[in-house]
Formats: structure tokens, sequence, C-alpha cells
């Protein structure tokens, strides 16, 4: 339950810094998904609130106190490992009670606490068994269970789903939001996977190269993506991104390319005033983008759909166009004719403007 | 053509089961059928006279066979588990990233890689009750001097032993430490276990099939040890150190009955072929019950 702060958090190895500086707050009983592809530091940062990796320079705080200098037991957490980290010499029930026998607890209250626990994840069947007579899922839960049995403020997740198979990632991912919810303590998880990090997450932080890119609800992030790196990972398919230049005509702004002359309303237009003739990289999500035949000119793209990828409801569109590659969702009734050039319409409302240069969010 | 397919892989397995023959089974048929005749060196094999199984009797009810076998079992069971205990424990206290680990674990297997008779000579002189180093030693320190192949004799060839095979126990058990999961080792350090609980409830039971083994093998070896003997001791005084392997050559060169220690080699051999056995099965066991598990795990998912 602390309250968790990060504070200029910075981890070497050797001469290589690693992670440069991270600073994050996390309220209590509050689920954080650290998010970011392979490498951007979300694990390093984790095992550094657990405990596992030493702090270079910067501070943990639990509740305003400095953790750093702890060992893992001291920190009151319990974790959640990839490759589920069980002890593969005792079965269900003794990885389930470790820490709890290592506390010296009463064997009555332990084995009430691991029934308990083993009940609600449907482990009870199996409590006799090693880890090596489970299948992957079952691990899975135990995993989860030695977490829970524990009564511990904070639990850490390191990227638990990615080891099982579709079907089972996308079972065990809505028991652990119904969990989240049950138990109410601090969660920090971390993924690869954004479509885990949208669904689980009260708040997403999503890093890259050692440094967090932004921090928000899903939905802010996902709405208001702070540059282009944010914009192109959250959301699937992943957004076009296509070059063009701002442009004033008159009283209105208008975003030109290859082939394209889109104009922009509301925010985006007062924001593209004021950087008159930038050159911008524009994005737009392959679910704003919709066959209109009849669609104005200054909404429309000229696309010509190379593949169509039937997905049931939605068929996703490989399109080419002259500034490059785009991507568009559209029901699958939608009648296209592959090969044609076709005009679609953009919601202009929903169009990102991202400095060429900097690639922030104008 | 068919019947002489089938007999090809014979064919070509022959040259290794006649060199098998050869250098194994005949020697072994040799002694076993040795062991049942009243056979002094000087006469041929022909010569001698068939008694049956009478040396095996004897040797069941000669106290000096008895002392040289309880001998022998105390060298290799005390000796091979101060090993364990000081082998295990070394790894343990160096399975970590140290600068120059590799060229420390080098120093450490030298020992064994010392020939026997050098180890002998090199402790014997160590052990000199007047100029050896440990006496010398303790004299300069102001500290009784120890008898130590005299009174002391089993005890000291044992700690020759121990120094020249604890390097085999800590070599072995420092691969099996590294190759235990890190990630459970750092459950358990978040479960709450100390490094002393770690090593109680991970990594020891972890371990352990490899200990096992480990084990075993040096046991078996303890049971054939004599060129470190032989220079150090000799067997004295009186019986003191009279292992097995010693007494079963003084008893053909010396005693000149070569009947009588082709017996013994037998009750060596049945022994050590019981711990083989006792690995086996437990190796076999281990198998077994993978294999299940693996099965079972499968049927699950």
């Amino acid at each position: 339950m602390p309250e968790i702060h990060l504070s200029q958090l910075v981890k070497r190895y050797g001469k290589t810094e690693v992670l440069h500086g991270i600073e994050l707050s996390m309220a209590e009983n509050e689920f954080t998904v650290l998010v970011g592809p392979s490498g951007c530091g979300k694990s390093t940062t984790l095992r550094m609130i657990a405990g596992l990796e030493s702090v270079s320079d910067g501070e943990i705080y639990f509740d305003g106190k400095p953790v750093s200098h702890l060992e893992p037991k001291d920190r009151d957490l319990a974790m959640v490992f990839q490759d589920y980290a069980l002890y593969p010499h005792m079965n269900v029930a003794r990885n389930m009670s470790f820490a709890l026998r290592l506390e010296k607890r009463p064997k009555d209250e332990i084995d009430r606490k691991v029934r308990e626990v083993a009940a609600t994840l449907g482990l009870s069947d199996y409590l006799e068994r090693k880890p090596g007579e489970l299948s992957g899922g079952q691990r899975q839960r135990v995993a989860m269970g030695r977490a829970l049995t524990r009564d511990a403020s904070t639990f850490l997740f390191d990227e638990p789903l990615s080891n099982l198979d579709a079907k089972l990632r996308g079972q065990m991912r809505a028991e652990l939001a119904l969990m989240s919810q049950r138990v109410q303590k601090n969660m920090i998880y971390v993924t690869h996977d954004q479509i885990e990090a949208m669904t689980l997450a009260d708040r997403i932080v999503v890093m890259h190269g050692g440094y967090i890119q932004q921090e928000g609800t899903p939905e802010e992030l996902f709405k208001r993506p702070i540059n282009r790196f944010v914009a192109g990972f959250l959301g699937t398919p992943p957004m076009n991104f296509l070059g063009a230049n701002i442009e004033q005509r008159g009283d209105e702004a208008f975003v030109a390319g290859d082939g394209f002359a889109l104009r922009l309303e509301g925010a985006q237009a007062d924001a593209a005033k004021k950087h008159s003739a930038r050159e911008v990289t524009v994005g737009v999500r392959p679910s704003d983008i919709d066959y209109a035949p009849d669609a104005p000119s200054d909404r429309a793209l000229t696309l010509q759909p190379l593949v169509s990828e039937y997905i049931g409801a939605q068929s996703v569109l490989l399109c080419e166009n002259k500034a490059g590659n785009v991507t568009v969702e559209v029901k699958s009734e939608t009648p296209v004719a592959l090969g044609e050039p076709l005009t679609f319409a953009v919601n202009p409302e929903r169009i990102h403007l991202f400095d060429r240069q900097s690639e922030a969010a104008l | 053509m068919n019947s002489a397919n089938r007999l090809t892989p014979y064919l070509f397995m022959a040259p290794a089961i006649v060199i098998m023959g050869i250098a194994l089974i005949y020697p072994l048929g040799y002694m076993m059928y040795g062991s049942l005749l009243d056979w002094n060196p000087s006469q041929s094999i022909e010569e001698a006279e068939f008694v049956g199984l009478k040396n095996y009797i004897t040797l069941w009810g000669d106290p000096n066979f008895h002392e040289s076998l309880a001998v022998t079992l105390i060298f290799a069971f005390v000796g091979v588990s101060i090993e364990l205990v000081l082998g295990v424990g070394l790894a343990l206290l160096l399975d970590r990233n140290l600068r120059g680990m590799t060229l420390l674990r080098t120093m450490f297997i030298l020992p064994m890689m010392i020939a026997p008779v050098v180890v002998g000579l090199m402790w014997r002189y160590m052990f000199h009750p007047t100029v050896g180093t440990f006496n010398r030693t303790l004299e300069a320190l102001g500290l009784p001097t120890v008898d130590w192949l005299g009174q002391n004799a089993l005890l000291s060839v044992i700690i020759a032993d121990v120094w020249q095979w604890t390097p085999f126990i800590f070599i072995l058990s420092l691969a099996a430490l590294q190759s235990l999961p890190r990630s459970a080792l750092e459950a358990a350090r978040i479960d709450g276990a100390t490094a002393w609980q770690q090593i109680i409830h991970i990594k020891l039971p972890l371990m352990m099939p490899v200990l096992i083994v480990t084990g075993l093998l040096r046991l078996i070896d303890a049971f054939k040890v004599l060129e470190v003997i032989l220079v150090l001791t000799e067997g004295g005084p009186g019986l003191s150190t009279e292992i097995l392997a010693l007494r079963i050559s003084r008893t053909a060169t010396e005693f000149r009955e070569l009947g009588v220690a082709a017996a013994m080699s037998n009750y060596l051999l049945i022994l050590l072929m019981l711990l083989t056995a006792a690995m086996f099965t437990l190796s076999r066991i281990q198998e077994i019950r993978a294999n299940r598990v693996r099965a079972a795990a499968e049927e699950d998912s």
C-alpha cells in the first residue's frame, strides 16, 4: 500500500548507463504498467524496486522512506517472474507457503491461507504436485498464488504472461484484472505487450531507451500521445505516419504532403497556425480512416489497397500511397477492390501532428 | 542377403567385443578362477590346487582382513564426507563473479593433477616428525608436536586424501550451483530467505542429485586408493592404515598367496559393484521420475 516514488533513478552497468534518471510516482493501490520495447529499461526499473538490482544513483522511496539500501525481503513485496521461478523441488503447497514458513507463522494459519488462495486460483487439486508435473498455465497460477499467499503491500509482475500461448494469455489477463480489483494493492506490472498495458493499467508508463516517454491513463496516452514513439507504440494496428508540411491558406491550416492536403480543425488547427510552414509528421490511426468515395478533397487520402487482412468484423487494408504505406481498418463488408486507387476519408479531429525533427507532438 | 544385412552391425561391433573380451572379461575370469585355488606364485596356474570357496571362508573369519576392511571403510567414508563438506562449502562461498576466478579455479584443481606417488612423497615430507613442515611450524608456535604418521596415521592419510580430492567436489559443486535457476533464487530472496536459508532450502536440495553422484564416484575411488598410502605409511604402523588395496598387493607379493589375494579382490569388487549399482539405481529412478513428470505435464496441457 505504500506510495512509491522513484527519484532520479539511474542504473549503470560498468560505463553503460541504461536508465537515465527515472522520475516516477505511483499512488496507493494503483495498477501501474511499465511498457516499452525490449531493452527500454522497464524490467531493470522493476528489479530495482524489488531490490534485485542495485541502484547506481537516485533513490527509491516507499511512503517517503528511502529503501534502496534494503534487502528485497525487507521491502514487503511479492513478485511474479516471467519464467515463474517456482522452486522445482517443492510441491505446489510448499511453493506457495515458502515465505510464510520462513516467517514461522503457525501451521494451521499457513494451511488455511494456502487453501484459500489455491481455491481462488483453481489449484486445489494440484497442491501435492511438483512444478514439473504442471502445465504452463498451471505453473503461472502457482506463481501468482505464491505472491498472493503473502500479505505483501506491493505486487511486482515481470512479464508474467509472455510465456503463455495466446488463448491462455487472454484468459489470464482477464483473471489478473479481476484479481487486481479484489486485492487492492499496489501493482507494478512490466510488459512489452501494449494490449496488456492498455487493458490492465490504471496508469501506463511508456519507456524507451532508458527514459520515460510519457505516463498517464491508457485513454490519455492513446488520445494524446506526447511524441511519435508513444503514438506508434500504443494501438494495433499501429498508427500511420506520413511526411507533410503545414500550410496556411487564408484563415485555415492544412497539412499537405505528396498527393494529399488535409484541413485541420480545432486544437490541431490552432497549434498548426503557430508553426506555419513547419515540416511535420502526420499521424493517423488506421481506425480513423474510412472508405468514402465521395469525401471532400480537404479530408481525402487516395490509397491503393494491396492486401486485405480479414480478421472478422474488421478488415485491415494494407495500402500504398505516394507518401508511403498506410494501414486502414474498415468494416469487413466494405466493398474495396484491391489494386485500384480509391478515396478514403480521414477524421480531421483525430489527426496527430509531430515535429519532424524532435518527434514531439505539436 | 537379408540375414547378412541383419548381421552387419555385429560384424562392425566384433573388434570392440574381441578387445573387451581380451582386456576385461579374460582377466576378470582369470581372477575369479584364481580365487578358488591354493596358488603360490612359483606355481603355474595348472599346478595350483583347487580348494573351492576355502579362500573366501578363511577371509570371512580373518581378523586381519576385518581390520583392513574397517580401515578402508573409515578412510573412504570419513575422507569423502569431509571432502563433501569442504568442497560444497567452498563452492557456496566462491559462487560469485570475483576477479581472477578462472585462475583461482585452475589453481584449485592442481592437486587432482599431481601423480599420487608425488602426493604421497610430498605429504610424507610434510608429516615428518622432526623436519616436516607441520611439526616445525607447531614448534615455532610453541605448540606440542604431533606424531602424524605414527599414532595419527589414519588421520594423516585422510588429510592427504582430502587435500587431493576436495577440488574435485568443489569443481562439480560449483558447476551445479551455477546451473541453478537464477530466478528461483531471486524469488527466494523476495520471499524473505536469508543467505543461509537460501542455501538450506533452495541451493542444497537442487544440487542434491549432482552431490549424490559425485559422492559415490569419490567413494568408489577411495576404496581403491593405494599409492598415496603405500608411500606415506606402507599400511603401518601395525595395520592402522592397511587399506584393502594395499593388503591385496601384500598378500600376493609378500605372503605369496595369489588365491587369497584374488578372493580379497573379489570381495572389494563386490563392494564396489554394490556402490555402483546404488548409483545407477539412483540415476535410473531420477530418470523414470523425470519421464513420468514430463508425461503428466504434457497430458495436462
